[in-house]
């Protein structure tokens, strides 16, 4: 994408150049890219919350028995860990901090279709985050159902589920907004000539996401819903006493918390097939594969909720089929790990840190995505079912796929967002660390999981003792690499960012780092193929 | 990137879309006190979908919108049938 001439000499989106300045300037921006900067910050903030609680539930599990704190602190913690990494940072994360910044400059946008709603939006983001934390400080304790607020326990406990689960409706809405902000932008504001087909993977996982968000979201805003009613008024939807069904709600909590788990993870795979192609020099494989499967990833992963709930009591029939689907939705990713690495065969492989982290997404994806077809299956499912082996299979998934994608996608776009450069041997450190202290940290659990280590217990038998310290060691070892890793990208004296460190071919790297406020002064010429190294 | 067409509806027209709205609504709410047993959710659901199709084809423009929308339409209700189909096999198998 060179040779075009739609660039102007407006100053950088960082600096303030309306009305408003400094804070407030950030807080009314309707800008696409600040937006984008919002979410990254608030995100960082919740991400240290929600890995600082980590530490401490993997210090209390360092020993057998209580060490620091009781069983019912833990279940808290563990609540609150989950209700943070997930609702607040994992589930937005990729799409609203990077879709928002890249996605309408990579189409040739200007900006979203909707700006003011895509700042309402984050104000419900925080809103609803506001919520989350405020139910951990009043009531009657902080909520102890984990993440998933299962019923009919959370329907009966004293503690503050009311406040957490209204919290995560509004955080629902966010999301929902921004789906249909997305969808609109790629539908109604593409550069003239810029066919879907020339779209770059990125937005097309974006678009895929959008999807999911309308879709799915409102399902788990009703179910929330539903609990408040049963817990308030006592209607009988979930709690067999009062005429309820449990099974109902694991259905409408899955309906929307497995393809969540595609609105994880689309835009982490969109940001590796940006990554892969910029430093093999190479174009795409099978680009129109990787567009679809996207598509097919959203479409199939709609229908294998029931994955979760094979030893629920569900009818056999639905079982054999939720299980027949589940491995359906292995066809697509595989085509992305295959296309993946094809691009990278005969490449000019340049290994600076994104690409680090890139090829760190494939290999702990492909692992979590193998290990959830045991999952998958319906005779290993049963051994392993709540077992430290889904927290390990789930953490692969959702820190080895989409966090590491997330900081790959930090060190790719971080010389646009912020015009400057990072010392790239101590993010190649920081890499290093963050590698073996996450394998450290999640493999072990495959293991004792396969032993019959349940999840979520604060005790646990002598005998996976030595897999729980290896766990806490390397849960300290990817403390450290993070440290190193913000200290490296926060570090004030970086060489200034060309406009195309990298050498790719995207939008983003025709415009100037960081780029203006209003992207571009003309609308850009778009070429035949938008991963054109040739 | 699309040619953009002008279709001007007139305010009688969409007065008579509110009746026959309105309608649909008097039946939804006579339905229960005619006593159709276990046909009274169905009709109900009917009469909710066709509510639904009236709104989303005259007040939401569906009707003169391009092909892409449509099936995109068409696609999020196969979607969601799919969705309670799957969710209530479990219930007539169990």
């Amino acid at each position: 994408m060179t040779g075009n001439t739609h660039l102007h000499e407006e100053p950088s989106y960082l600096i303030d150049t309306g009305k408003r300045k400094g804070i407030m300037a950030w807080l009314t921006t309707t800008d696409h890219k600040r937006i984008g900067l919002l979410y990254l910050w608030s995100i960082m903030v919740f991400f240290i919350v929600g890995g600082i609680l980590g530490e401490i539930m993997r210090t209390e599990l360092f020993k057998p028995g209580q060490q620091f704190y009781g069983p019912q602190t833990y279940n808290a913690i563990f609540t609150l860990h989950g209700l943070i990494m997930i609702f607040l940072i994992v589930i937005p994360g990729l799409t609203v901090v990077f879709g928002n910044f890249v996605m309408p400059i990579m189409i040739g946008a200007n900006d979203v279709a909707f700006p003011r709603l895509n700042l309402f939006a984050w104000y419900l983001y925080i809103l609803g985050a506001a919520v989350v934390v405020i139910s951990q400080f009043t009531g009657n304790g902080p909520p102890d159902t984990g993440w998933t607020f299962y019923a009919p326990y959370s329907t009966q406990t004293h503690t503050n589920v009311i406040a957490a689960v209204s919290g995560a409706f509004i955080l629902g809405f966010s999301s929902i907004l921004t789906g249909i902000n997305f969808i609109v932008t790629i539908h109604r504001l593409r550069a003239p000539g810029m066919s879907f087909f020339k779209m770059p993977l990125l937005p097309w996982a974006v678009y895929a996401t959008a999807w999911i968000q309308i879709l799915a979201t409102p399902v788990i805003g009703i179910t929330l819903l539903m609990i408040i009613a049963e817990r308030v008024f006592h209607i009988g939807f979930f709690d067999p006493a009062l005429g309820g069904d449990p099974v109902l709600y694991q259905h409408l909590f899955w309906i929307y918390s497995h393809p969540a788990v595609y609105i994880m993870i689309l835009p982490a795979m969109g940001v590796v097939t940006e990554i892969i192609p910029t430093f093999c020099q190479k174009q795409i494989y099978g680009y129109k594969a990787i567009a679809i499967s996207s598509l097919a990833i959203a479409g199939v992963g709609y229908f294998v909720w029931g994955h979760h709930m094979f030893t629920s009591g569900m009818s056999k029939e639905a079982i054999w089929t939720f299980s027949l689907l589940t491995f359906l939705v292995a066809v697509p990713s595989a085509i992305k790990v295959f296309n993946w690495v094809a691009t990278m065969y005969k490449g000019s492989i340049d290994l600076k840190p994104p690409l680090l982290y890139a090829i760190a997404f494939i290999f702990l994806f492909s692992i979590g995505g193998l290990t959830g077809l045991v999952q998958g299956a319906l005779a290993t499912d049963i051994q392993v079912h709540d077992t430290s082996f889904v927290v390990a299979h789930f953490h692969y998934i959702i820190f080895g796929g989409v966090g590491f994608a997330f900081l790959g996608a930090i060190h790719y776009w971080y010389p646009k967002m912020f015009g400057r450069m990072y010392n790239f041997r101590v993010a190649n450190i920081a890499w290093c660390f963050l590698f073996i202290g996450f394998n450290l940290l999640y493999f072990p659990q495959f293991i004792i999981g396969l032993e019959g280590m349940p999840r979520r217990y604060f005790d646990y038998l002598p005998q996976f003792t030595w897999a729980q310290q290896i766990s806490t060691i390397g849960g300290y070892i990817l403390g450290i690499g993070f440290i190193i890793l913000m200290v490296n990208l926060f570090r004030k004296n970086g060489e200034k960012a060309p406009a195309n460190p990298w050498g790719g071919t995207t939008f983003e790297w025709q415009l100037p780092s960081p780029p203006p406020m209003e992207n571009f002064a003309t609308p850009p010429t778009v070429p035949d193929k938008p991963y054109d190294y040739d | 990137m699309t040619t953009e067409v002008e279709h001007i509806t007139g305010y009688p027209f969409y007065g008579k879309v509110l009746v026959g709205l309105l309608v649909l609504t008097t039946f939804t709410i006579l339905v229960p006190w005619l006593n159709l047993t276990a046909f009274t959710a169905l009709i109900a659901l009917v009469l909710a979908s066709t509510k639904a199709g009236i709104v989303m084809t005259y007040f939401m423009h569906l009707k003169v919108e391009y092909i892409l929308l449509k099936i995109l339409v068409v696609m999020v209700l196969a979607i969601y049938a799919s969705v309670i189909l799957l969710t209530f096999s479990d219930y007539f198998f169990r």
